[in-house]
């Protein structure tokens, strides 16, 4: 009987730390893309210019850096979420 | 239980949201009222001044000394009740120091895109540390980050030589700041440089030294709303005065235009949004060593690399890796009451991060454009004895430009102004080109004074005027008339001289100083903690003497805090360029120590502690040796790396050198291999954790 919740436990810990492992992975390939594509493909971006901003250079000075806030406060939601679903409690102090 | 716990969990919230809230607005109020006094009753600006100096050292003092502790917790990690939203906010202003406040904006102003590392770097690292580090570190639940490495891999010597890496990154960043505190207090308020290093750090002491990290916590909260403030309310009158939006974050696109048509149209070629156009050169190299009184290298510059986008890639990863790895910055994240608050905070700290760096390529979008636009093409003149500029809208000489001039911050080296000076006294940038051979003053007549003549072309560019040739001189370089290559603009005086380019009160400098300040002190406050623990807590308490008594050790961690403020403030005295540059290092060396440590620490449980020692050693050697080795001769870069992005080659060397050396000893204890199964899940499993960090 122990033996058992123990092996259920483990298995829900395992799949808990999977689907944080496959969430971090998506969202790390996103932030390496918006922080490492557009500096290589500059010229391209720069030759396109919304309201006044150069693509390329809009990327580098505000884009990137607002979709860095959302990544991290998503995460956050994702994961508070997720703890939910696998029943971590999570301590006060 | 749990329900009442979230309840004054929400009634300690709401309190602290009222009080800054009310903070907040009487500080707005009172900047208004010193500006309607200064404009209506011509109150002096020395009484503004010291006004915003003694009322915001005074409150930082308040703080500290009602957050005093004697409780161990509260002195390390401020009683682990900081709520997401505040720490976000001390995490900002722990993390935006002197550099983020004044010199940023120059350096964009400078570099153009290639300046944007900074700002995707900076920021970019608050991802991995939110992703990788964050929740973790708080789970694991102890005072530093030493803790961590030595619970992690196993022993005295682990911890031992985290600390010290710890104390060498956190002690280079904290010189940096005391002397961004010596530049503020000797500008504003006109005491002795020196004067101003201890002024400046006093007000540290009292904080850190009393309530440790407690206090620490609730004064950068208050300097934070301080900084972002004082850096948002100049650069909005900016963008009034430019282009009638007072947005300057959506308005700057215009000005990112106007530049690159005046930049075409005044034949510029360093053009501001094309990337990838800053050389390689040992400048830096040479001035630190005059400082040190070393024979300097041979001037070097490396063109190679200019176009590829190869150490722009490199700086953006080091800074990013740097940034997550920053102890000081880690640490922020034990303060939180739960691993969900972490996890929220990060979010929290990059977003009140983020408020100040987008707005700094606004401000150096700005600056450039209002330099191309009305200051360069002015007529050069000489006003209160140095080289001066007649502001076209005034049809006066341009009256700010004397006290910058006499600080070091502004020069304009047109040859013009050299004509009548005696050969003792040409200004310093003068006799600088004379050494360095591009400047030739041939004294024909004997007299003792330079005559300039008009000029006479020598080859296509360069040529002579009456008694000065050489290299450097064109014939633009002695028309009398500014160009932008002749306009040498220190990067600290983009923020500084806002105020007096758009004609705002002294007030808005008072502001300023008052913001630059806050940003100075909170990441000496935060660094001085990181400092004090390392030696308090990981190398007497945990290593050589685990008997010590709370007292004893709180009583240690207080007097390091001294010592270490007080060596910072010995090695800001002399102002050395080399400093500037060892800050760029840090990053480097952290991401090349720390990161792949803490990050394997948690994410491969094989890593053991023979590979973290081998992968910190590794890691560090091959960026210092790379570093100094470009910082000398730039011609030895590979890919145009520079020695600020040295990091790029330490990273993968600590990488490999814990995967081998991991795989080629044991692994790690069952304990050991317990404790990231408990890092990896917030769940209470408190018994294991006090066994593990004291064993």
């Amino acid at each position: 009987m122990s033996t058992q919740e123990d092996t259920t436990r483990k298995q829900r810990l395992e799949a808990y730390w999977r689907a944080n492992i496959r969430l971090i992975t998506t969202l790390l390939i996103i932030w390496f893309v918006v922080a490492y594509i557009p500096p290589l493909i500059l010229p391209q971006l720069n030759s396109i210019v919304i309201g006044g901003f150069p693509l390329g250079y809009y990327m580098g000075s505000q884009g990137s850096l607002i979709v860095f806030v959302v990544l991290i406060f998503y995460y956050a939601w994702r994961m508070n979420r997720l703890d939910a679903e696998y029943g971590m409690r999570d301590r006060d102090k | 239980m749990a329900v009442s716990t979230t309840a004054v969990q929400a009634a300690w919230r709401s309190r602290l949201a009222r009080y800054y809230g009310i903070f907040t607005i009487c500080f707005i109020i009172f900047c208004f009222i010193l500006g309607g006094l200064e404009l209506f009753a011509g109150l002096p600006t020395a009484v503004i001044g010291w006004t915003f100096l003694l009322l915001t050292m005074g409150l930082y003092a308040t703080v500290g000394i009602l957050s005093r502790t004697k409780i161990l917790d509260e002195y390390y990690v401020a009683g682990r009740n900081v709520p997401a939203i505040f720490n976000g906010m001390a995490t900002g202003a722990d993390w935006m120091s002197a550099a983020s406040f004044i010199s940023m904006a120059g350096t964009l102003y400078a570099l153009g895109y290639d300046g944007l590392a900074y700002i995707m770097g900076w920021t970019g690292g608050y991802v991995l540390l939110a992703l990788l580090f964050a929740p973790y570190i708080r789970k694991f639940g102890q005072y530093t980050i030493p803790d961590f490495v030595g619970a992690r891999f196993g022993g005295t010597r682990a911890r031992v030589v985290a600390a010290v890496a710890a104390i060498i990154v956190s002690f280079t960043y904290v010189t940096a700041q005391v002397t961004g505190v010596g530049l503020i207090m000797s500008r504003f308020v006109g005491v002795p440089y020196q004067w101003g290093v201890v002024i400046g750090l006093s007000g540290v002491l009292v904080c850190s030294f009393l309530g440790g990290m407690k206090a620490v916590t609730w004064t950068q909260v208050a300097q934070y709303i301080i900084l972002i403030i004082a850096y948002l309310i100049p650069v909005t009158f900016l963008a009034i005065k430019l282009t009638g939006i007072p947005i300057p974050q959506l308005a700057y696109g215009q000005a990112l235009q106007n530049i690159t048509a005046l930049e075409e149209a005044q034949g510029i070629t360093k053009a501001y949004v094309t990337p990838y156009n800053e050389a390689l050169t040992n400048a830096n190299a040479i001035t630190a060593a005059r400082g040190i009184g070393l024979t300097p290298p041979a001037p070097i510059t490396n063109t190679d690399w200019l176009g590829t986008p190869w150490d722009f890639l490199a700086l953006t990863l080091c800074l990013m890796l740097g940034t997550a790895g920053l102890p000081h910055i880690l640490i922020r994240f034990y303060t939180v009451p739960s691993v969900r608050e972490s996890r929220m905070s990060v979010g929290w700290a990059l977003f009140f991060i983020f408020l100040l760096y987008f707005t700094a390529p606004a401000y150096a979008a700005f600056a450039r454009w209002n330099i191309l636009q009305n200051v360069v093409g002015s007529q050069v003149v000489v006003d209160q004895g140095v080289a001066s500029f007649i502001d076209r809208a005034t049809g006066q000489p341009a009256n700010w430009v004397p006290q910058y001039v006499r600080t070091g911050l502004f020069n304009i080296n047109d040859y013009s102004v050299l004509e009548g000076l005696s050969g003792d006294s040409l200004p310093a940038w003068a006799k600088d080109r004379i050494q360095a051979g591009t400047l030739v003053w041939n004294d024909a007549n004997g007299d003792g004074v330079v005559q300039l003549g008009p000029f006479a072309p020598v080859d296509d560019t360069t040529g002579s005027a009456g008694e000065l040739s050489g290299s450097s001189v064109t014939a633009a370089s002695v028309d009398g008339i500014l160009q932008f290559a002749e306009l040498n603009i220190n990067n600290d005086l983009i923020v500084l001289s806002t105020p007096e380019v758009a004609n705002l009160p002294y007030t808005v400098a008072a502001i300023i100083a008052a913001g630059g300040l806050a940003a100075a002190l909170s990441t000496a406050d935060g660094l001085l903690v990181v400092i004090a623990s390392a030696i308090a807590h990981d190398i007497y308490f945990r290593t050589l003497n685990p008997s010590a008594t709370p007292q004893r050790r709180m009583f240690l961690g207080k007097s390091m805090i001294v010592v270490a403020a007080a060596l910072a403030a010995l090695a800001a005295m002399p102002n050395l360029a080399l400093i500037a540059r060892m800050v760029a290092w840090a990053f480097s060396l952290a991401a090349a120590s720390f990161f792949p440590i803490i990050l394997l620490g948690i994410f491969w449980k094989r890593a053991n502690g023979a590979g973290a020692i081998a992968g910190i050693i590794g890691g560090l050697a091959v960026t210092i040796g790379y570093l100094t080795m470009v910082y000398i001769n730039p011609n030895l870069a590979i890919l145009g790396i520079s020695d600020a992005s040295a990091g790029i080659f330490g990273i993968p060397v600590n990488f490999l050198l814990v995967y081998i050396v991991s795989k080629m000893t044991a692994e790690p204890s069952k304990e050991i291999q317990e404790l990231v199964d408990h890092l990896r899940h917030p769940q209470e499993d408190d018994e294991l954790m006090t066994n593990l960090a004291s064993g």
